[in-house]
């Protein structure tokens, strides 16, 4: 019964998405307060009913409901409780109700916030985040109805992807799609910026806090897949350019161009169609991302299981959000005008820089992951396109882009009077510089060319980002949370460029043969191989090794790598042992028996690369004290303005 | 025409682009592997024939062949046994066998009363050399030319067609025994 209540919710959300999406941008285009009124209710309404719906599948994995065809299929009986809650997010259907559910969850927080701002200009923002709950919605109910019931019942599930019965299960999907549907919000300010067609400074600063909040969520989603990638694939990478990876990748590229060209907008009332398009663009490529991940055109590890059925809705829905929003632009863009003007040298011409590098960038990604795609509707053979392809790519915009950084904080708005600063940007070029050639020099022996420049560059960013704060705190000035967020994730930014350019250059790697008692040594650490002994686990079995690391004979770690072997789905995973150890991450994962107790093991020691997600953190938190200014909150209770003759004349 | 409609300029052929894309994907069984135009991923394995002796995927290179992931366990494998016994008998290429994670008596028992299209069968009861090839589930099928590099792959069953129309042109004829 619970599922068809699940189900019936959903049909009631969609109705109320529909009403939303219609109240919101009809009642201000036509004037009618009513249906103004009518958009608040509809949106607590429709969240209500996502939300009844999620339990109801959650009450159906918990109580192991195998006539459910999406349990079935991604559950079973000796799943752990905790992973048959995760696992309602675990395949395609779930994982796409999630989704909804943060977007509605979202459009409540907008209602909320919008109470502060007009009337109108709010009904619009929630009316557009209507069209895109009430499409999400239609998708599910027509291709992935998540409660779809079997008939007859299995009798067992087929059990949760062994991959996915991981910790990170419960935390990386909810905040990556917080990130992802964020941005939803950003667009709707800006279609509903050109609906009114009217995007003044005041505009900028309402959409400043969310769009910061969105791309704090999705920084961490991101850096939190990588880690998991990093222990739970077992072979030491974090970043490995997937489809996926760059479906996220890409709207963060354009989220942080975006949030930088909406501070030119909020301080300046430059740039506004620029600031526009990125809006459009950022929430265009998470959708896309969607797309690429559900409807089976890319191959990745990620996918979900293809269905061109779905591939074919999501790509209409695509056509109209994104195609409407461009045609509005198109129309209404021209009308918007900067009167304002700026010097070469300015910090402004700074932010076109950072604007154009950052959406390059997102633009070589873009062009490397459907590289594929193009070169197979030309009939030009399949072509995958790698790591070589983005790495170098990558780099010739993230390096300009750090390089200006510095320039760019220091630079004053309007005028172009760099030399003002001059010494103090030479001061900490010089200060970088030294740790740079310290760090690969002196730390670390050997390193490739890319090394001291990224990290003197990384450096500098930080010690550039510094100057400021620590002068306005010296002499007791208060600091604004924008300028100190700001700081603190240029300091992340710093530092994650530091730990990319190191890491590769001083990783150390070993596959080993080792039979039981016998060690080997690896950069000044003894890894000593105690043999293997069989594990059990609530739905696995398998074998464990354990490992007893000592560095000049004082015991450093004991770790225990896993192969395990689930029981449903046959599937072999290994589990990779970690630990931290000043600043070194040593990283053993176990390979195959090769007989007569020896087994292969693989040893790698990578420094920095914990910093890399920690460098992730700190931009995320940045971004949270950014987000919470005082400033972004208007303090006033704007004036409804009803057109004259608009309320109460029409016939309801 | 003014600039603001440029995006919609840019949005107009990618929204093409994956349409043709989703147009294909049915088609895509035969899914792009990351590995082709790359080295066939090394390994020693036990021979299934003789558990004493060892295959190396070196040993193999200077010809073509014909890299073929299965297991008793797999319907598919059992489907596509026939084309298999057909493309021994076409004699052009041999066919190497990765048998995955499967019982060994059970396996020969599979290829004396089916017939035995391998030269010779790899075992890998671990499966890490099925993950370092990036197998999703069997049948697989890897064509690797003389120098080791992955050319092409199949997902799923080779069927008489795929057997003809995307393996065979793949091979130069030179390749062939006999010419």
């Amino acid at each position: 019964m619970l599922p068809e209540l699940g189900l019936f919710a959903l049909v009631l959300a969609l109705l109320l998405a529909g009403l939303q999406a219609f109240f919101g941008i009809a009642g201000p285009a036509l004037g009618r307060e009513r249906w103004i009124a009518a958009v608040t209710p509809a949106v607590a309404g429709q969240f209500v009913m996502v939300a009844t719906a999620v339990g109801c599948l959650a009450a159906a994995f918990i109580g192991d409901d195998f006539s459910v065809r999406y349990v079935a299929s991604n559950s079973n009986s000796a799943l752990p409780l905790f992973y048959r809650v995760t696992a309602l997010w675990g395949a395609h259907e779930g994982s796409l109700l999630l989704w909804i559910l943060l977007l509605a969850a979202w459009t409540v927080a907008v209602a909320v916030g919008a109470a502060r701002l007009p009337r109108h200009f709010a009904a619009r923002v929630l009316g557009v985040l209507g069209v895109v709950s009430f499409g999400f919605l239609l998708f599910t109910l027509a291709t992935s109805n998540p409660f779809l019931r079997l008939d007859p019942p299995a009798g067992d599930g087929a059990d949760l992807n062994p991959i996915l019965q991981d910790p990170a299960l419960a935390v990386h999907p909810p905040i990556l799609y917080t990130g992802y549907v964020g941005f939803a919000v950003a667009f709707a300010f800006a279609c509903a910026a050109m609906l009114e067609g009217r995007l003044d400074q005041e505009w900028a600063r309402w959409t400043r806090p969310w769009t910061t909040t969105a791309w704090g969520f999705l920084t961490c989603g991101i850096a939190l897949g990588s880690f998991w990638a990093y222990y739970e694939l077992g072979w030491g990478g974090f970043w490995f350019w997937d489809p996926v990876e760059n479906a996220s990748f890409m709207p963060w590229l354009v989220g942080t161009a975006l949030i930088h060209s909406l501070a030119v907008t909020d301080k300046r009332g430059l740039f506004k169609s620029w600031t526009l398009l990125l809006a459009i663009l950022a929430f265009s490529l998470s959708m896309l991302g969607t797309f690429l991940v559900r409807s089976g055109v890319l191959v990745s590890v990620h996918s979900f299981a293809a269905d061109p059925a779905r591939g074919i809705f999501i790509l209409a829905f695509l056509v109209l959000m994104i195609g409407g929003a461009l045609a509005l632009y198109a129309w209404r863009a021209p009308l918007l005008k900067s009167t304002a003007g700026f010097e070469f040298g300015a910090r402004e011409s700074f932010l076109l820089f950072n604007n154009l590098l950052l959406v390059i960038a997102a633009a070589t990604v873009f062009a490397g992951t459907l590289a594929p795609l193009i070169s197979d509707a030309l009939k030009l053979g399949t072509l995958s396109v790698g790591a070589p392809y983005f790495n170098p790519t990558f780099m010739l915009t993230m390096l300009p882009l750090m390089a200006l950084l510095p320039l760019g904080i220091h630079a004053g708005w309007k005028r172009g009077r760099l030399s003002d600063s001059a010494r103090t940007l030479l001061l900490t070029l010089a200060g970088a510089a030294i740790f740079a050639l310290a760090l690969c020099f002196g730390i670390f022996a050997h390193g490739a060319v890319l090394t001291p420049v990224g990290a003197a560059l990384g450096a500098w960013v930080i010690l550039a980002s510094l100057v400021d704060p620590l002068d306005r705190w010296r002499r007791g000035l208060s600091l604004s949370r924008a300028v100190l967020g700001m700081t603190v994730a240029h300091i992340g930014l710093g530092l994650a460029v530091i730990a990319l350019t190191s890491v590769e250059s001083f990783t150390f790697e070993r596959d080993v043969a080792l039979g039981s008692g016998a060690s080997t040594s690896a950069a000044g650490y003894e890894f000593r191989f105690d043999g293997v002994a069989p594990i059990e686990g609530p739905n696995y079995d398998g074998v464990g090794a354990t490992i007893t690391v000592t560095r000049g004979g004082a015991p450093v770690a004991v770790l225990k790598p896993q192969k395990r072997q689930y029981w449903v789905q046959h599937q072999l995973t290994t589990v990779t042992a970690i630990h931290m150890s000043r600043g070194n991450n040593l990283l053993v994962a176990l390979g195959d028996d090769l007989g007569a107790g020896r087994w292969s093991i693989r040893i790698q020691i990578r420094p920095l690369v914990t910093l890399i997600w920690l460098a992730a953190l700190i931009m995320a938190i940045g971004g949270a004290v950014a987000a919470s200014d005082r400033r972004y909150r208007p303090a006033r209770a704007p004036a409804a303005a009803p057109l004259p003759g608009a309320a109460g004349e029409q016939p309801t | 025409m003014n600039r603001f409609l440029l995006p919609m300029a840019v949005f107009v052929p990618l929204v093409v682009v994956l349409a043709v894309g989703i147009y294909r994907a049915p088609q895509k069984d035969i899914i792009a592997s990351p590995l082709i135009g790359k080295p066939a991923p090394d390994f020693a394995l036990p021979d299934l024939a003789d558990a004493a002796r060892t295959v190396h995927a070196a040993d193999l290179k200077g010809r073509w062949y014909l890299f073929n992931v299965w297991g008793t366990w797999c319907g598919g494998c059992r489907a596509e046994h026939e084309t298999l016994l057909e493309i021994r008998r076409a004699n052009v290429l041999p066919l190497v066998g990765l048998d995955w994670k499967d019982d060994d008596a059970q396996a020969r028992a599979w290829l004396t009363q089916l017939g035995n299209p391998y030269a010779v069968v790899a075992v890998d009861h671990a499966g890490r050399t099925a993950i370092d090839y990036g197998v999703y589930g069997a049948p697989e099928t890897f064509l690797i030319n003389p120098q080791g590099l992955v050319v092409y792959k199949v997902v799923g069953e080779v069927t008489h067609d795929v057997w003809t129309r995307e393996i065979l042109p793949r091979v130069p004829r030179a390749a062939f025994p006999g010419t």
